[in-house]
């Protein structure tokens, strides 16, 4: 075990993983956290707490995934690299695992001109860091559990055991090199990889296919990402503006025809999820109901998700 | 070359408004080449100046020179006397010429009239594009001589990150994704699985992040 982390057992035990999401409020009320976490709890394995997403302050996900700790679930505690230099990366990564967060997935990070949103000002003239990128955070990570060394080469007195995560746009532009980019993350020591929103399986099977010809399913625990939709205009919005996300014209149809868009939009989920663990490869779903916690515990039931495997 | 942009008319009106003798300092080098500081455009920013001081009915001498380097101090002496007739000088030259000036003519107030921005080519026509971030420690062999540092957003070492699309840069249509190139260049060299490696963690010491730097050159002394 490197971690103990429950997402790690679970993938151990030859388990089909789930994941989800729970995006840290936009304040420092705890009791936010603390209902979501209510309302996933048992609805998958462990939750990915955002790290100020599209570049807009939100609670710290250190502090909002200790929260979560605290009631009960497990997090996934996201880090990105446009925030914080490779000292305050290793120093709260030290202070997350002191709070019993086992679980750390890599990111670069929206740019921050992303903030400017719909009514949101973001902070679009920030400085960014971007003092390493996500793949030399993950061999920072990796080296700080296994060498018990910091980046510059200085020990570290105590174990640092964490199951380290990665993100993977298997549909993303360039393509060729988005299989090539995966390989370096798992030798840079991803444990474990979550990809971007899969909406066309037949495109994603293509690249689980280039993915297992060169073995990385064996190297590490792919995750594949699914986006819960809500309408017809979310799903052109992700074809259109969402990078790497590509969403079949039937697809669309269909939910433009839909009496009830959102029970359509569970529907979908869950066939999604069907039609992905029947890939190779594929070692659970990271379910992605943005701001729509309460969609999980039907979307896992009705998934046969249910109930989540004991660990030990 | 360095790139630079004037600033706004209308600043350089405000700054200068309540001075009497205004010296327009050009500089023949970089800044004339982007067009932004050069002969012709200190004339024509002295006649726009005149016209906007007469319409405002205010009274002010506006003279003219250009520098064939701001940023070396010989060359700035050339102009000195003329310099020191004046009691403000609207330098159009990069910010190193400005300190230049500064340094030279502690008694006289030095304005930038420009906005340095970066170190870069004309691309296209009336068009300049970065190409260095001058970090101290060049990886252009490992990256086909595209440069990471300065022409991706986020200054990534290892390939585009998940919000590149269509060869362009997730802040923007307009901006090309560095990493879209890089991997593109090395298709078509069909040496793609050079990109496998992983590039470390760069060192920025060498960069401005070890403090302003310092070139040295004893053996030339």
């Amino acid at each position: 075990m490197k971690s103990g982390s429950r997402l790690e057992k679970i993938l151990e035990q030859g388990n089909f993983a789930v994941t989800a999401e729970l995006g840290p409020p936009m304040s420092a009320d705890a009791e936010v956290i603390a209902k979501k976490a209510a309302i996933l709890n048992g609805t998958a394995d462990a939750f990915n707490v955002t790290d100020n997403q599209t570049a807009v302050v939100r609670m710290s996900s250190i502090a909002a995934s200790a929260i979560c700790v605290k009631e009960g679930i497990e997090p996934i505690m996201q880090m990105v690299c446009r925030d914080r230099n490779r000292i305050a990366m290793q120093s709260d990564i030290l202070g997350a695992v002191a709070l019993g967060i086992r679980n750390c997935l890599c990111l670069s990070g929206d740019h921050q001109s992303f903030g400017r949103a719909g009514k949101l000002l973001g902070h679009p003239g920030a400085k960014n860091v971007y003092d390493v990128d996500s793949i030399n955070l993950i061999s920072i990570l990796r080296t700080m559990r296994d060498e018990h060394k910091q980046q510059g080469g200085d020990p570290i007195k105590s174990d640092v055991p964490l199951f380290i995560g990665a993100a993977w746009t298997p549909l993303g532009d360039p393509v060729d090199f988005r299989v090539i980019r995966l390989g370096k993350k798992i030798q840079a020591g991803a444990d474990f990889v979550q990809t971007q929103g899969i909406y066309d399986v037949e495109r994603f099977s293509d690249a689980m296919k280039k993915a297992r010809e060169k073995g990385f399913h064996e190297k590490t625990a792919i995750l594949a990402g699914i986006i819960v939709p809500k309408s017809a205009g979310m799903l052109n919005y992700m074809n259109t503006s969402v990078a790497g996300v590509s969403v079949p014209e039937k697809m669309i149809q269909r939910m433009s025809q839909a009496e009830n868009p959102k029970e359509e939009g569970i529907k979908i989920t869950i066939e999604l999820i069907n039609e992905i663990r029947k890939i190779e490869g594929v070692r659970g779903v990271h379910i992605q109901p943005i701001e729509w916690e309460t969609a999980m515990q039907e979307i896992s039931g009705k998934a046969n998700l249910l109930p989540r495997p004991e660990t030990a | 070359m360095i790139v630079a942009q004037r600033k706004p008319l209308q600043e350089i009106i405000e700054k200068l408004e309540k001075h009497k003798k205004v010296l327009i300092a050009g500089c023949a080098t970089c800044v004339a080449e982007c067009r932004s500081g050069g002969q012709k455009e200190v004339e024509l920013l002295a006649s726009q100046l005149r016209i906007a001081f007469a319409d405002k009915k205010i009274s002010i001498k506006i003279s003219e020179c250009c520098i064939e380097r701001q940023c070396e101090p010989e060359m700035i002496e050339e102009h000195a006397q003329k310099v020191l007739e004046q009691d403000v000088v609207l330098s159009i030259a990069c910010g190193v010429g400005v300190q230049e000036m500064s340094l030279r003519f502690a008694d006289i107030t030095i304005l930038p009239g420009l906005n340095t921005t970066f170190m870069g080519t004309h691309a296209k026509q009336n068009s300049w594009e970065e190409r260095c971030g001058g970090c101290g420690n060049c990886i252009l062999d490992l990256t086909m001589g595209i440069c990471p540092i300065a022409r991706c957003s986020k200054s990534l070492l290892n390939g585009p990150c998940g919000g590149t699309h269509d060869g362009k840069c997730e802040i923007s249509e307009d901006t090309p994704c560095a990493w879209a190139l890089i991997v593109e260049r090395h298709k078509e060299k069909g040496k793609l699985e050079q990109m496998e490696s992983i590039i470390p963690p760069k060192d920025w010491s060498t960069s401005r992040d070890g403090g302003p730097r310092v070139l040295a050159r004893e053996e030339l002394e």
